[in-house]
């Protein structure tokens, strides 16, 4: 499953020796993630994203386990135990900020990841089963989120649970039926507080074992680079450890500055105050409005809002909310260009730009309320983004002309850094 | 096969949007609120900003307010008197500060009876009603909202708890007629409707400082915000401190860090 330059794991203690006999996890993590592990030697600041985003779940699992210590799941005292955490508890606020603000870091830096698989054609052949289990990542934690939102019972835990449960109640026939069993009631009250807590703490760990097969599926490959060229010689890659490792340790150190700057500087910046409101079924605040890293799909959702035959505009919306996702599951086969890297392709590269500005429109569209002129914008760019996928990135992939490539990783390298040499001697 | 489905789903989903952009009226509904409704006054405190710390004689002169106008309709339900002893009374005056308060609900040792009973510093600052009900029953049908976290719980928070304290006057000639009070309503531009139940809580000389500090409408709605702010989040200063402590530590360790990424890739171009 690796290359045949890779280095082999040979233990010197004697109880490592022993161990390796026994049952061999330090020779699993030397080839995972040490030096057992060749890495093209060409990666950028992108290529970070992926270990931080594991750091991210690790910081919300251990800080999720200390504040569920504390925490009470029942609609009448939820809200309550967390003011009793951050006001009462030792280092509570602490915890409490950090796992709050450690959810937008985890998206910030899975969209990164997004965004630099979408970029560099991570996605395609030989690792599709890589963005296959990313995109169950991508989902399991935004199930996850959803639920870690519900759990505090302020005004917005409440009157989101509703709008999202209500998302199956757009199901013709037994969309209602559903939507109370999934809820346990006719609308979100401590049956349903106390199953979204269950699985809030259960879900983390299924992300766990998704992420390592998505890491297993990595390493049949290997991983891929910014040429988009793959591994040829020994000479393409570097070890992970120590490459790796402290390149990524410097990315960890910036990630947890800015997460530090968020989380004790302004640890209510992405928040909404409604939430420090407890629930109130009777009183519906003036705009419901989600979590940041849900707004674009949330414009999705509000964009339809015609009956276009015969399917409810409700339904439309849902449906093309899941469908925003569930396209992405389909992209390796979308994108036919045999090209990874978007470096080398000029057409690709102007709409996937557009795409990225599309995407941060229908967010800012998701945050504000239902007028104009938000609603034609959110149709506007829900068009586009399906069009992109759907239709433009497969005709582009046909007719689009790659730029010339090297020929290997190191052809690239060392003609980059010639050119970068001899470039202030032609200025 | 996935490419030509995929196409035909795209054109569903754009020629429904097309429908639904054909569709929607390009103009909002007019909303008169919009054009009367003001943006919060900023308001400056010492626990504000970067290097934030509590105005101390503030905090209790905001307390006092509270106590002697706010409580009165208001709860503080998440605020022990316990807590005050970081606004700088001493142990024996929060004890005192406590017994002070002699309807603190209890039960009768000896009947089992509901009864009340003097403060002790673990117990939190009494609600003035019973219940909900009875809040509304007292407030023509409005129910005044607890404040211990009113300054997280609104947009733009302290800026606007003072905007509305002080922001009380009497409506505009041009106001349409929809929008006028109604009976046991007061017209406040910085409230979402433009009309509060709560009538202007504060006036000039209401509170007397022992301190012989400015009682005007302003002072005491600075003060009380102040106050407002601490109660809403206690840790605040510690948690920017703290913050600090942990920032300078992460940027040393990332400085090591840039500096043994780049010996390890030293003489490796990539």
């Amino acid at each position: 499953m690796s290359f045949p330059w890779a280095k082999n794991y040979e233990p010197q203690q004697p109880l490592m020796k022993w161990l390796d006999a026994k049952l061999p996890l330090p020779r699993l993590v030397y080839n995972a993630i040490g030096a057992g592990y060749p890495v093209p030697r060409n990666l950028n600041y992108f290529w970070n994203f992926g270990v931080l985003a594991g750091a991210a779940l690790a910081i919300q699992i251990i800080t999720g386990i200390v504040l569920a210590m504390h925490y009470a799941a029942n609609a009448g005292v939820a809200f309550n135990s967390v003011e009793h955490i951050m006001r009462d508890v030792n280092a509570g606020w602490f915890l409490r900020y950090a796992h709050m603000n450690g959810a937008s870091m985890f998206f910030i830096v899975v969209y990164l990841h997004i965004f630099r698989g979408l970029y560099y054609g991570s996605y395609k052949a030989p690792r599709e089963m890589v963005w296959l289990l990313g995109v169950v990542i991508f989902l399991l934690m935004m199930a996850t989120a959803f639920m870690g939102y519900v759990l505090p019972w302020g005004q917005m835990s409440f009157w989101g649970a509703q709008v999202i449960t209500g998302f199956f109640s757009a199901i013709p026939a037994v969309g209602d039926p559903i939507r109370v069993w999934l809820l346990g009631g006719f609308a979100p009250d401590n049956a349903a507080l106390n199953r979204f807590f269950s699985l809030h703490y259960l879900l983390p760990f299924v992300i766990a074992g998704v992420i390592i097969l998505h890491i297993w599926a990595l390493h049949i490959p290997g991983s891929s680079n910014p040429t988009g060229i793959e591994v040829k010689d020994e000479q393409d890659t570097v070890p992970f450890h120590p490459y790796y490792t402290a390149k990524d340790g410097f990315g960890l150190g910036v990630f947890l500055m800015i997460f530090v700057a968020l989380t004790f500087f302004s640890p209510n910046l992405l928040g909404h105050p409604d939430n420090y409101i407890p629930a109130n079924p009777l009183s519906t605040p003036a705009h419901i409005v989600p979590e940041w890293y849900f707004w674009p799909f949330y414009a999705i959702l509000r964009a339809f809002t015609f009956n276009f035959l015969w399917i409810d505009a409700k339904l439309w919306g849902v449906i093309a909310m899941f469908a925003a996702i569930a396209l992405l599951f389909f992209l390796p086969w979308l994108d036919s260009s045999p090209v990874k890297s978007s470096n080398y392709r000029p057409l690709n590269r102007i709409f996937f730009w557009i795409l990225v500005v599309d995407v941060f429109i229908l967010g800012y569209c998701g945050k504000s309320p239902a007028e104009q002129p938000y609603v034609i914008l959110s149709q506007l760019c829900a068009a586009y983004y399906f069009a992109h996928f759907l239709i433009i990135l497969p005709i582009i992939s046909r007719i689009e002309r790659p730029l010339p490539m090297p020929n290997s990783i190191t052809e690239a390298v060392l003609a980059k850094n010639a050119d970068a040499s001899s470039a202030p001697a032609t200025a | 096969m996935v490419r030509p489905l995929g196409f035909l789903v795209g054109l569903g989903f754009i020629l429904a949007l097309l429908c639904a952009i054909f569709t929607t009226p390009l103009s909002n509904e007019p909303n008169a609120v919009h054009e009367f409704h003001k943006h919060p006054r900023h308001l400056a405190l010492a626990s504000d900003g970067m290097f934030p710390h509590w105005d101390k004689a503030q905090l209790q002169r905001g307390m006092q307010v509270y106590k002697e106008v706010c409580s009165a309709c208001h709860s503080l339900n998440l605020v022990a008197f316990r807590d005050i002893a970081e606004l700088g009374y001493t142990e024996g005056q929060v004890k005192s500060f406590a017994k002070s308060y002699d309807n603190i609900p209890s039960i009768n040792p000896d009947t089992g009876e509901p009864a009340t009973r003097t403060g002790l510093p673990s117990d939190h600052f009494p609600a003035p009603y019973a219940n909900e009900t009875a809040a509304r029953a007292a407030n023509n049908n409005a129910l005044p909202p607890d404040l211990s976290l009113i300054t997280k719980a609104r947009e733009d928070g302290k800026n606007y708890v003072y905007s509305l304290i002080t922001g009380f006057q009497n409506p505009p000639a041009n106001l349409p007629k929809e929008l006028q009070p109604a009976t046991g309503l007061h017209y406040n531009p910085y409230f979402a409707n433009l009309n509060l139940a709560m009538a202007p809580p504060l006036a000039d000389g209401q509170v007397t400082f022992a301190d012989g500090s400015p009682n005007d409408l302003k002072s005491m709605a600075k003060d009380v915000t102040a106050f407002l702010v601490w109660t809403a989040e206690p840790k605040l200063v510690k948690r920017v401190w703290t913050g600090w402590a942990v920032f300078l530590y992460l940027l040393i360790f990332t400085i090591l860090a840039y500096l043994s990424y780049r010996n390890i890739w030293a003489g490796k171009e990539h």
